[in-house]
């Protein structure tokens, strides 16, 4: 993240006195405990440098002192807006680790717990963004349509937010009498919404002048700082881990990966917003796909991985690629295990895209990385 | 008593100082304050409505009791002065704000004076030769209330708010004031009874007339507007994701609710103005076409001429207030640079285009 040390980057007719502002970790816009320490000239911003770890929680150390099993309720507290996906990273690299093949079903089911996730992940970072900009209606609107899809989790597996809702081998539990009807209910209605909340901004001419141009990032800037996920499509990079090393059920469903190519901050609200979309059209796929059998494969009732065996799986979590990185040392712990959180990565490049910027931008460019600071901070 | 009053204080003391002071306090607390209690609720409501949820809904049926409790709790509030505030400037800023705006509403008509309407009441508080003038001054001042609450307030979310402001008031102040010149070359008088007095002879409301130009100076007047009363989309100085609360994170209590008062009373302020010059203000709409003469409300039983003005204002006024809730629903907020780039490249070259315009059409026409 670099120097702060202050940098004439433009002329001015007058003796400006720089002023340092610290931004947060109390501040409505920082989605969180996030401080940035900026050093602004007016309202434009000279230098700003993230300060983070208000959310450290030790999450990595913890895993080691539980066994696998215990491990997944972790996993929920990491992103905690997309449990579900966390969730299945951890126990998809358990079970690479341990070499368990899951039964269809819980594939299938799997892949709809996920892209419920995407969509309810997206709606929230679309109501804070909007709400970020100044635009207060979508923030309801999209929490209606969460609503929803926490319900329908809810009533999977009991939890709204901590989904807990994935085991090493499976699933914990079949889907209840009739969730597959009320979730077919919600995905036929919900692109209908998505056209409203994109009624309400993607034409919006404040909307286009508050995020077109803003925060661009290149093609070459996106690949050397790591950026995965909806920022990496954002720039016109067509990558994602779901078609190029497809898991569970995304290589039996039909879907498109939608790549814009300016880089700025429109460009990655164009992404979300088709990836929500995207996602309704992979659940209602598989609702039909969805095959009958086990949601738990034959496993024995203490994992235990080799000394020495390693495993890493990532997955496209809506943030990013989310991935595990496990060690095994012959107990039923984990004796190291690393996660690839994608805010971490997003975060990084806040400092370059805020440079030059107005306060503004600061809260839009924030709002377009998409960061969760339990993922950041772990 | 009054004329008690009368005799102790004379006769010229009573009519300029003594008897305006009356007629605004009573206009204060008997019509603009609860007025304001109630556009807030409805403001709240209505956003409500918009935004597929409820609003206040707890304090008494429907919530209708909220701006009661509202007030009390802001009033039993801690009253926080920073320690390190400029004492006097922070104490003085929330009154820079509110007094101005009420004192503007006492050279607005709402009404019909007593000899337009041969009634007993005059329904406005004073009638100055020199309104417009007037209106324009005092809407100056409360801009500095903002700045200096700003600034006395010693804490950097509230400077840079502060400073947002005086950038948004000297891109406004000059398309606003140009705008108002507009009604007054067609009126020919700067009264702002003369005003309505002048749409009323010319049969016609100013926004329709000199057509398009009383349009697009009525446009440039309620954008300018908008941005003067620190509303969506120019809510800049107090732009809560960006600058916490901007100019008023440090206040609290009574003093925040004196800023709140402020804002509101600036809208109302604002549309009634805009009814007033361009809008007809207490006039009824289609005066001079036979079927639409229902629209006097002389049908209603007890209705007097005065008071149907009264409801028409009312009615017009209440429509610009819903116009400014509806903004708040549907619009994200500005960059301060780029609401700078709309008024001066775009309002301040069409306020002198049309400004041109109306001066041509009334010496060549």
């Amino acid at each position: 993240m670099g120097e702060t040390g202050a940098k004439p980057g433009h002329d001015t007719l007058f003796d400006v006195e720089e002023m340092e502002l610290a931004l947060g970790p109390q501040h409505p816009s920082t989605h969180g405990v996030l401080r940035i320490n900026l050093k602004i000239d007016g309202e434009r911003i000279l230098d700003s440098y993230p300060i983070i770890g208000y959310l450290h929680r030790g999450t990595e150390k913890l895993f080691e002192l539980h066994p696998f099993f215990q491990n997944v309720p972790h996993t929920d507290r990491i992103d905690y807006v997309a449990a579900a996906t966390n969730n299945l990273a951890y126990v998809g690299a358990v079970e690479k680790l341990t070499g368990i093949t899951v039964p269809p079903r819980a594939s299938y089911i799997r892949t709809i717990l996920c892209e419920l996730q995407r969509i309810s992940s997206h709606l929230l970072w679309l109501a804070t963004h909007a709400i970020d900009v100044g635009a207060m209606t979508p923030f309801f609107y999209c929490f209606r349509e969460r609503e929803q899809v926490l319900d329908l989790f809810e009533e999977y597996c009991g939890a709204r937010l901590t989904l807990n809702c994935m085991r090493p081998g499976g699933l914990p539990f079949d889907l209840p009498v009739g969730w597959t009807d009320r979730c077919s209910a919600f995905i036929d209605k919900f692109p209908a919404k998505v056209a409203e909340y994109e009624g309400l901004l993607t034409n919006n001419r404040i909307w286009k002048k508050r995020t077109v141009g803003i925060g661009v990032l290149s093609k070459e800037q996106v690949l050397q700082y790591g950026i995965t996920g909806p920022m990496l499509r954002g720039s016109g990079v067509d990558f994602d881990l779901r078609k190029a090393t497809p898991y569970e059920a995304y290589d039996e469903v039909d879907f498109d990966v939608p790549v814009f190519p300016n880089g700025d901050t429109y460009d990655r609200y164009l992404v979300r917003m088709e990836e929500m979309r995207q996602s309704a059209r992979i659940v209602r796929q598989c609702l039909a796909k969805l095959p009958d059998g086990e949601v738990m494969a034959k496993r024995p009732r203490v994992l235990k991985a080799n000394k020495g065996a390693e495993a890493y799986f990532g997955i496209e979590g809506p943030k990013g690629e989310i991935g595990f990185y496990i060690v095994g040392n012959g107990t039923p712990n984990p004796d190291r295990c690393r996660v690839r959180a994608p805010s971490f990565y997003n975060l990084q490049v806040v400092p370059e895209l805020a440079k030059d910027h107005l306060l503004s931008d600061l809260v839009a460019i924030i709002g377009t990385t998409d960061i969760v600071l339990g993922e950041v901070d772990r | 008593m009054l004329e008690a009053l009368r005799e102790a204080v004379g006769p010229t003391l009573f009519t300029y100082a003594v008897s305006p002071l009356f007629k605004i306090l009573a206009l204060i607390f008997l019509g603009v304050l609860p007025l304001i209690m109630y556009l807030v609720l409805a403001e709240r409501k209505i956003l409500g409505f918009m935004q597929v949820r409820l609003g206040p809904n707890r304090v008494g049926p429907w919530g209708i009791l909220q701006p009661v409790a509202d007030i009390a709790k802001l009033l039993v509030k801690e009253d926080v002065i920073p320690n390190k505030a400029v004492r006097w400037a922070f104490v003085l800023a929330p009154c820079l704000v509110v007094a101005p705006a009420f004192v503007i509403l006492a050279v607005i008509p709402f009404g019909p004076s007593a000899e337009q309407s041969g009634g007993a009441l005059d329904f406005f508080i004073t009638d100055v030769n020199v309104g417009l003038l007037f209106v324009v001054a005092m809407a100056t001042v409360g801009v500095y209330g903002i700045i200096i609450g700003g600034w006395a307030s010693n804490s950097k979310f509230s400077l840079l708010g502060g400073l947002r402001s005086a950038a948004q008031m000297i891109s406004y102040e000059i398309p606003q004031g140009f705008s108002l010149v507009i009604p007054l070359l067609m009126a020919g008088t700067m009264s702002l009874q003369g005003v309505v007095g002048a749409q009323f002879e010319q049969g016609r409301w100013f926004v329709f007339q000199f057509f398009p130009f009383g349009l697009i100076a009525f446009f440039i007047y309620f954008v300018a507007g908008v941005a003067e009363s620190n509303r969506n989309p120019f809510d800049l100085p107090e732009a809560e994701s960006e600058l916490v609360a901007g100019f008023h994170t440090e206040y609290t209590g009574m003093r925040f609710a004196l800023f709140f008062l402020g804002e509101y009373a600036n809208m109302i302020v604002i549309s009634a103005l805009a009814v007033t010059l361009f809008l007809g203000g207490w006039l009824a709409p289609f005066p001079n076409v036979g079927w639409a003469s229902f629209l006097d409300l002389q049908w209603i039983p007890f209705m007097t001429p005065g008071l149907a003005g009264l409801i028409w204002f009312s009615a017009k006024l209440f429509a610009f207030l819903f116009v400014y809730i509806w903004f708040r629903g549907t619009f994200p907020r500005y960059r301060f640079d780029q609401l700078m780039d709309l008024g001066w490249k775009w309002l301040i070259p069409l306020v002198l285009f049309t400004v041109f315009g109306v001066g041509i059409w009334k010496t060549l026409l």
